[in-house]
């Protein structure tokens, strides 16, 4: 059966895609950003995963408003990410597991998780940051597992409540499990922490809410759904509503879990970056 | 701490503006135009006749005034949602930081000034 052995969560900025790009890992402003990610590569060198569940939010490349599920599954043997409008360099694809990916849906489906299947699903800097964050030379590195994006939206109101997001992990948890193969998973949950982007409040951080929610995501998720939505962008900015990205991991890792590393550091471009890395019992 | 349909729709959040339905709809077609950026050849033809490709779109007055004016709260204001109106910046070359400034009256070493002191 198939096995989750973590989580890891980071944050997508796409300014990080340049810095890796330019390699600025010792860059005074970089620095004690990068500072966070050689305790993940070490647990990824140890674990070797077979497939990481890559959960984002695409940013207006896979989806557009005419069309926009709450969530949506990859469900194809590879992906590619796309010019976005700024020039972030195209990559190799990404390989799949369209097996695990149709696996995952009817199992979600099953449990009444009514989500989006995506046979083509142009992945944006919210799938491919982390990746690179994590397998350097992404997609081409000796590690690499088979990927599955999961897309939540938080481009437009009403998104998804934090308990939904929470409840969509522990869904997603039953369906990787009970994958008949010898599969070890590992879950992302990308984006956040607090920023905002947008109007006359842009450059907005809050680092008391982002350790409130870095102290409770690993041993009382619950106490986080108490949060509204309305609440979440007051208190994270506009965009730090991505940290639904990160309930929907926690949801799938079950109640057990180790803190292996935690990184926070203000400022990132317009953001509050953290990374986290919680090991499953 | 309460999620109600009430809440959700009518908290008010200085200088946020929710993205919801209604301004979702409003900015329709600005958002179209904005997404349609993700290709090269379309933001070529942008800048090649912006109020020709803005009238492809079919954008507002308003929309277009906004746009002219490189004013981001009015592109809000009528609707633009930031991650697609950002496709736009980058057409510009305006980093985030200056858009940051753009919308909050600072320069853009104000405005990183400002991010970093909630360090
Ligand atoms: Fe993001």
């Amino acid at each position: 059966m198939a096995k989750i052995l973590g989580g890891i969560t980071t944050s997508h900025i796409p300014a990080v895609g340049n810095a890796i790009q330019n390699e600025l890992y010792d860059d005074p402003y970089w620095k004690p950003f990068f500072d966070g990610y050689p305790k993940v590569h070490a647990w990824i060198k140890e674990k070797k995963p077979d497939v990481v569940i890559n959960i984002y939010n695409d940013h207006g490349l896979g989806f557009f408003l005419d069309q926009m599920p709450t969530f949506a599954i990859g469900a194809a043997n590879e992906y590619k990410n796309e010019d976005e409008g700024w020039g972030l360099p195209e990559l190799d694809a990404f390989p799949g597991h369209s097996e695990l990916s149709w696996h995952i849906i009817e199992s979600m489906v099953a449990d009444e998780f009514d989500i989006t299947s995506c046979q083509e699903l142009p992945v944006d800097h919210g799938f491919v940051v982390p990746m690179q964050l994590f397998w350097p030379g992404a997609p081409h590195n000796a590690d690499m597992p088979r990927a599955i994006p999961i897309s939540a939206n938080t481009v437009q109101h009403p998104i998804p409540t934090l308990k939904r997001a929470l409840d969509f992990g522990k869904a997603l948890r039953k369906g990787i499990e009970s994958f008949p193969e010898d599969l070890t998973v590992v879950v992302l949950g990308t984006g956040g922490l607090s920023h905002q982007l947008d109007g006359e409040r842009a450059g907005f951080i809050n680092r008391e809410f982002d350790e409130y929610c870095l102290n409770n995501i690993a041993h009382n998720p619950e106490e986080l759904t108490k949060i509204g939505r309305m609440e979440l962008v007051e208190k994270a900015g506009a965009q730090g509503t991505e940290f639904l990205m990160w309930m929907m991991m926690r949801g799938a890792l079950g109640d057990n879990v180790t803190e292996i590393t935690r990184n926070y550091h203000i400022p990132i471009s317009n953001t509050g970056a953290g990374t986290l890395l919680l090991e499953c019992a | 701490m309460h999620d109600s349909m009430d809440h959700d729709y009518h908290i008010d959040i200085p200088g946020t503006t929710i993205f919801d339905g209604k301004m979702a709809m409003k900015g329709y077609n600005l958002n179209k135009m904005c997404y349609s950026f993700n290709k090269a050849d379309n933001r070529d033809a942008f800048k090649e006749d912006p109020e020709a490709y803005m009238s492809e779109y079919k954008l507002t007055e308003a929309q277009k005034e906004a746009i002219r004016s490189s004013n981001i709260l009015a592109m809000i204001e009528e609707g633009g949602n930031i991650y697609y109106l950002a496709k736009l910046a980058g057409i510009f070359k305006l980093s985030v930081q200056d858009v940051g400034g753009l919308q909050t009256g600072r320069t853009t070493e104000e405005f990183k000034e400002y991010l970093l002191s909630q360090a």
